[in-house]
């Protein structure tokens, strides 16, 4: 990343990544605790809204600065880099369904002011993984509405100002004809319901919650989930996600790298036996770079499209490519962090070396169940069927 | 061909009313088709009117009503004459 030119927004991010998130982040994953020094410092330079568009006030920034973000937060500290993909992939789809809409633009001026962080409540417990299936569902009452549900993991949860959450839109409504509803902290509470003691992510504090929360009519999206999770909250999702992944690889290969380059020094003239095991792993990492920077590419070309895409954004083919780089990159990612602890050795292997792989290889087995790759399998072995690629 | 379709929806669409006294604009996935169904569906009329959709036709939109498919069906078939 370091040869393109990147925004000052994107520079923002990477100084923080460097200065503030890195330094911390062996405490946060030690004590799987909030990464609030990075949080503070990305609310400071208003980065919570640079997805925000410039009219309401907001950078304006697209989904390849976003990614950029991503992948330089990931580099650096996995949990800080996934809260703020969690966070701009809700904002994401405020901006591009609220668009009109007199409540939802109010709620985007007033995040560019307070840098609000908003939590994602989509899986349910009973649900699992298949975000597009609630059991929970809006009860309107008059102009008000009512929303409990019971969710098996809310990141930041206990940090977050407001949650995005999923129900099915009437309680006579089928499990798939979903809503998405903006709730904010005065208006729910969260009770917790059990412990977030994980391998990796660590920091992105995600334990399960009982939710119960009211509100105004109008924080319900007008727009179906279907459609605002083909559009938008699936591609941003999953091209987010894998841009963090691949900071993790990256930081990954880097510690594999200097490794290699200290064995090389201790022996001019002979090439370490691992230099051909980086060679490798540098060689995959290129690909989970060119497979990412690719989507990212093609996303924001289409959603800057005159009719935002939509077209194209709601086709199997479209679906089925962001598929794809989510489990691609999540399934090589951990390849990748395991090459590269191989290289380093006994060095990569203990958690107190500057070579350490072990954090990266904790957190990079989150990616493949963070919605499992074989439900996401399974709906493209669906899709497969019909599709005809010609 | 309404027929037909509202035939291959109760057989494939899984939805939670009955595909035969649904009308024809009412929206199937608000009466719970779901995506996985849908390919079913599709699968299912391409094999009874022998016609293959192409992908261009492969989006929600196609497959919000029966009428919506009766409209794409029909652009297929007569496009095969
Ligand atoms: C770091 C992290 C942060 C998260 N943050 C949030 C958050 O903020 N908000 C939120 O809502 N959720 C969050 N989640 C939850 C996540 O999105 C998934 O919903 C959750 O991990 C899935 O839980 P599960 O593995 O128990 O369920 P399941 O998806 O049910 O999977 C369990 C097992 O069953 C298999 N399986 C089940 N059904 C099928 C099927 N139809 N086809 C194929 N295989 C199937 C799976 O392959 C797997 O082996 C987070 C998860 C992680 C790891």
């Amino acid at each position: 990343m370091t040869q393109v030119a990147v925004s000052p927004h994107v520079a923002a991010a990477i100084r923080i990544a460097r200065e503030v998130a890195g330094p911390v982040a062996n405490a946060v994953d030690k004590d799987a605790r909030f990464p609030n020094e990075a949080l503070a410092a990305m609310k400071e330079a208003r980065l919570l809204s640079a997805f925000v568009p410039r009219e309401l006030g907001g950078f304006g920034c697209g989904m390849l600065e976003l990614s950029q973000m991503c992948e330089a937060l990931g580099q650096h500290c996995a949990s800080a880099a996934m809260v703020f993909a969690m966070h701009q992939i809700q904002v994401a789809c405020l901006v591009r369904h609220g668009k009109g809409q007199p409540f939802f633009e109010h709620y985007l001026r007033d995040l560019v002011k307070n840098q609000n962080l908003i939590a994602s409540v989509t899986s349910e417990v009973n649900v699992g993984g298949e975000m597009r299936n609630s059991i929970c569902s809006v009860e309107r009452q008059g102009d008000r509405f009512k929303l409990d549900k019971d969710a098996s993991t809310i990141s930041y949860g206990a940090q977050a100002d407001d949650l995005l959450v999923t129900a099915r839109r009437a309680p006579e409504s089928p499990a798939n004809d979903q809503s998405l509803i903006l709730v904010s902290k005065a208006e729910y509470t969260l009770e917790k319901t059990g412990s977030w003691d994980t391998l990796g992510m660590r920091g992105t504090c995600s334990p399960p919650f009982k939710l119960r929360s009211t509100g105004g009519v109008e924080r319900i999206m007008p727009e179906s989930f279907a459609d605002i999770a083909s559009h938008t909250m699936v591609p941003f999702s999953h091209i987010l996600w894998a841009a963090c992944w691949l900071g993790i690889s990256t930081s990954a290969v880097s510690r594999a790298r200097a490794f290699v380059r200290k064995q090389a020094r201790a022996k001019p003239g002979t090439t370490p036996p691992s230099a051909l095991r980086l060679a490798e792993v540098s060689s995959m990492l290129q690909m989970v770079r060119a497979n990412v920077h690719d989507v990212a590419n093609e996303c924001e070309s289409l959603m800057s499209q005159p009719d935002a895409g939509t077209e194209v954004l709601s086709s199997i083919a479209f679906a089925l490519k962001m598929n794809n780089v989510k489990v691609s990159t999540s399934t090589v990612l951990f390849d990748i962090a395991h090459r590269c602890m191989l290289i380093c050795g006994i060095m990569g292997y203990k958690n107190d070396s500057p070579f350490s792989i072990g954090m990266h290889m904790r957190n990079a087995l989150s990616a493949a169940l963070m919605v499992s790759n074989d439900r996401i399998f399974a709906t493209n072995a669906n899709m497969l069927l019909v599709l005809k690629e010609d | 061909m309404i027929e037909d379709i509202r035939a291959i929806l109760k057989e494939h669409g899984r939805l939670s009313v009955d595909a035969g006294a649904l009308a024809v604009d009412a929206d199937l996935y608000q009466a719970g088709l779901t995506s996985h169904a849908s390919v079913n569906v599709m699968l299912a009329l391409e094999g009874k009117f022998d016609i293959e959709f192409p992908d261009r036709m492969l989006k929600r939109g196609v497959f919000e009503s029966i009428s919506s498919i009766q409209a794409a069906v029909e652009e297929l078939t007569a496009g095969a004459k």
